[in-house]
């Protein structure tokens, strides 16, 4: 009887791999990308992005053969102790390359899985700097947090002449204590003075650092923490009247915020990658958007384009790319060439340097209209 | 006063949402000595199930009743299939049945909502935004901040008068001195405990109303942090008795509020000079309390004191 059950159970197993022997030769993209916890929602809408161009570009050519794209994704639950556990599963799925995360943390977290496999990674808005120093398989195509806050900073003195900041960032993530630390450095040599704390993982009540940011005077509230905090942070700075400005990093620009900020008397701003402006790829993207209920779930109810989903997009294409160049689904030669790769996209000129960055040299800072529930572009900055 | 009074007011409203939870552990563990791992995601699920029910458009005033009810009929089921089975096992496989239970929601919330946060809905009246000044602060809140600890004391009050003067609140006094012998002398074992589970998922669903106009945003981890915390107040008070859990749940929500102005208050009265980072040992302060309490006093602070322990 065990005998019979055990054949039947390998039977099972080899059975689907026969199926999938058939057809056209399958090259896989790792997808490593929150679907849940903080970042859940950014993660999704990220993903939105790739699965656009997979929809619209599902096949690539590779040293003269026609591979079709696979998706293989990977939920990193934007922590970082779940983020190497899911590394793994996609090296074991044998990806030839891999996109993402959101977040830094678990971008970090996940590197050396990714290190150890020999699998390239292209970071697609994890903008920490230690995610793609010191190593030669981690890539990114977004600007880095030193840039962003420097931008920030200034943006912060010479647009809304503020000469004191209170910043609050979750502690222990890469990322919000990165770009206070960037800010802050940023905003002192501009002879202002910058208050920093610090809350809790899980942390839900924000009224007592709203309080203090008031009673110290603060002229702006710089908060580069995760979706889920900023929304509640917006929430309960229009319940408790707080005047002051909040500005954020790129996490803010997505229309969770939109939908926390809608109809209320706050002032928000955030710094980002992309701005909607009606063109081909904002036609298009919109159109898939509505086409299905669950991308509409996905994308937080609405067809608003968060800058991270036009970031996913091109990442997948610079993904194509480095696979065109390297003429094989082998990732060691997909790293090899993603070097040398240049993409035009639709966020702009994408090439990496000798660290494995994209050279950026523009931030969007936006602000929320919260009397039409949409994003409005204030300034581009650093773009000289 | 006027520096400390905004976070003291914010601490007495968070207080009274962690005694709303720690009523459902202290009572529980009265009578069965279990700690039930699961109430801090019943308080969730009370959460989840006011978004999904508001969001199909059913009218407040009826989503409001419908939530209570549902989350009283999941602490019911809960005992009723993962505890009650396990009344003869040892103490320790109905613990584990209750972590199993609490993993069991948080992974069943996180395949329905998708793992993203939901945003929940606005309960009129309570959401509204209310400017205070006492003793020359002026402060704008939302309208529960200042409802919670008034509510919270009404139904601590109505708890306590049912305990004390009801014939099924004679029943629970005594199941918690003595569960078998008062299985012999004829109380309906299973109904007291079921009670129990029902007025403890009551209180924690209005709890949740009240945690979640003011922090609106539900995910499947949200019952976690106040669950422990809750479940701390009631160990600090002694657990198993009631008034000792809502003063604990005071004490700490008044206490991590403190903390995270304490450097600014600091600097205003003139004691110190610079900002200390103080804010982030919030958490670890509260903890750090309940280790003192408990090296102190082991049993908390009402823990011999209270002799009707339900």
């Amino acid at each position: 009887m065990k005998k019979i059950l055990a054949f039947v159970l390998v039977l099972m197993m080899v059975l689907p791999a026969l199926a999938m022997a058939e057809d056209m030769p399958v090259v896989k993209i790792g997808v490593f990308e929150p679907a849940s916890g903080d970042s859940g929602a950014g993660g999704k809408q990220e993903m939105l992005g790739m699965q656009y161009a997979n929809a619209e570009t599902p096949t690539v050519e590779i040293g003269g053969t026609t591979y079709k794209v696979e998706l293989v994704y990977a939920d990193n639950g934007s922590s970082t102790d779940k983020a190497p556990s899911a590394a793994q599963k996609l090296v074991s799925e044998n990806v030839s390359i891999v996109l993402g995360s959101y977040g830094s943390g678990v971008s970090i977290a996940g590197s050396p899985i990714f290190a150890q496999a020999g699998v390239p990674a292209v970071g697609v808005t994890c903008t920490n700097p230690s995610v793609t120093l010191g190593n030669t398989h981690y890539f990114r195509i977004c600007f880095l947090d030193p840039f962003q806050a420097e931008q920030l900073a200034k943006f912060a003195v010479k647009e809304l002449k503020a000469d004191t900041a209170y910043c609050l960032g979750e502690l222990g993530n890469d990322y919000d204590v990165g770009l206070i630390h960037y800010f802050k450095v940023e905003f002192e040599k501009a002879g202002g003075l910058v208050v920093d704390e610090y809350f809790q993982n899980g942390n839900a009540d924000f009224t007592s650092f709203l309080t203090t940011a008031a009673a110290l005077e603060a002229d702006v509230i710089f908060a580069p923490c995760s979706l889920a905090y900023s929304a509640l942070l917006v929430e309960q700075a229009a319940a408790q009247n707080v005047a002051i400005p909040l500005m954020g990093s790129d996490t803010w620009d997505s229309n969770v915020v939109i939908t926390a900020a809608s109809g209320k008397n706050v002032t928000i701003y955030a710094s980002t990658f992309y701005a909607e402006n009606d063109t081909p790829f904002d036609r298009g993207f919109k159109t898939w958007i509505n086409s299905d209920p669950v991308n509409l779930t996905n994308n937080n109810g609405n067809d608003m384009i968060s800058a991270v989903s036009a970031m996913g997009y091109d990442a997948y294409y610079v993904a194509l790319e480095a696979l065109k160049a390297a003429g094989s689904t082998d990732p060691k030669a997909v790293n090899e060439a993603l070097w040398n790769v240049k993409y035009e996209g639709v966020t702009g000129a994408i090439s990496f340097n000798e660290v494995g960055d994209a050279a950026r040299d523009g931030a969007f800072i936006k602000t929320v209209d919260t009397a039409n529930d949409d994003w409005k572009l204030v300034i581009v900055m650093g773009a000289e | 006063m006027k520096n400390v009074l905004p976070y003291l007011l914010s601490g007495i409203s968070v207080g009274g949402q962690y005694a709303l939870i720690a009523i459902g552990y202290t009572m529980v563990y009265g009578i069965l000595r279990l700690i039930n791992f699961a109430h801090g995601d019943v308080f969730m699920v009370a959460g989840i199930l006011m978004v999904y029910i508001s969001a199909s458009g059913m009218p407040i005033w009826l989503a409001i009743p419908l939530t209570l009810l549902i989350s009283v009929l999941i602490g019911f089921t809960i005992e009723r299939v993962a505890y009650k089975p396990l009344r003869t096992a040892p103490r320790m496989s109905v613990m584990i049945s209750a972590i199993g239970v609490s993993y069991l929601l948080q992974n069943l919330v996180l395949y329905v909502t998708g793992g993203l946060n939901k945003v929940y809905p606005t309960i009129p009246f309570i959401s509204d935004s209310v400017t205070l000044t006492i003793f020359g602060a002026t402060m704008t809140t939302k309208m529960v901040t200042v409802i919670t600890p008034f509510l919270t004391i009404i139904l601590v009050v109505a708890l306590v008068w049912l305990i004390n003067h009801t014939k099924i609140g004679m029943a629970m006094r005594a199941v918690s001195k003595d569960f078998e012998t008062s299985q012999l002398m004829g109380i309906k074992i299973n109904s007291v405990i079921s009670t129990t589970f029902i007025i403890g998922s009551f209180l924690a669903a209005v709890g949740s109303m009240l945690y979640f106009t003011n922090y609106p945003s539900v995910i499947q981890t949200s019952g976690s942090m106040p669950g422990l915390k809750a479940f701390v107040a009631a160990v600090f008070g002694g657990i198993g008795s009631i008034p000792g859990a809502v003063i604990g749940a005071f004490i700490i929500g008044i206490c991590e509020n403190i903390i995270k102005g304490l450097d600014l208050i600091l600097i205003k009265s003139g004691l110190t000079k610079k900002m200390m980072g103080l804010t982030t040992f919030s958490d670890a302060f509260t903890f750090a309390l309940l280790i003192v309490i408990l090296v102190v006093k082991p049993t908390g602070l009402f823990g011999e004191k209270m002799t009707d322990k339900v």
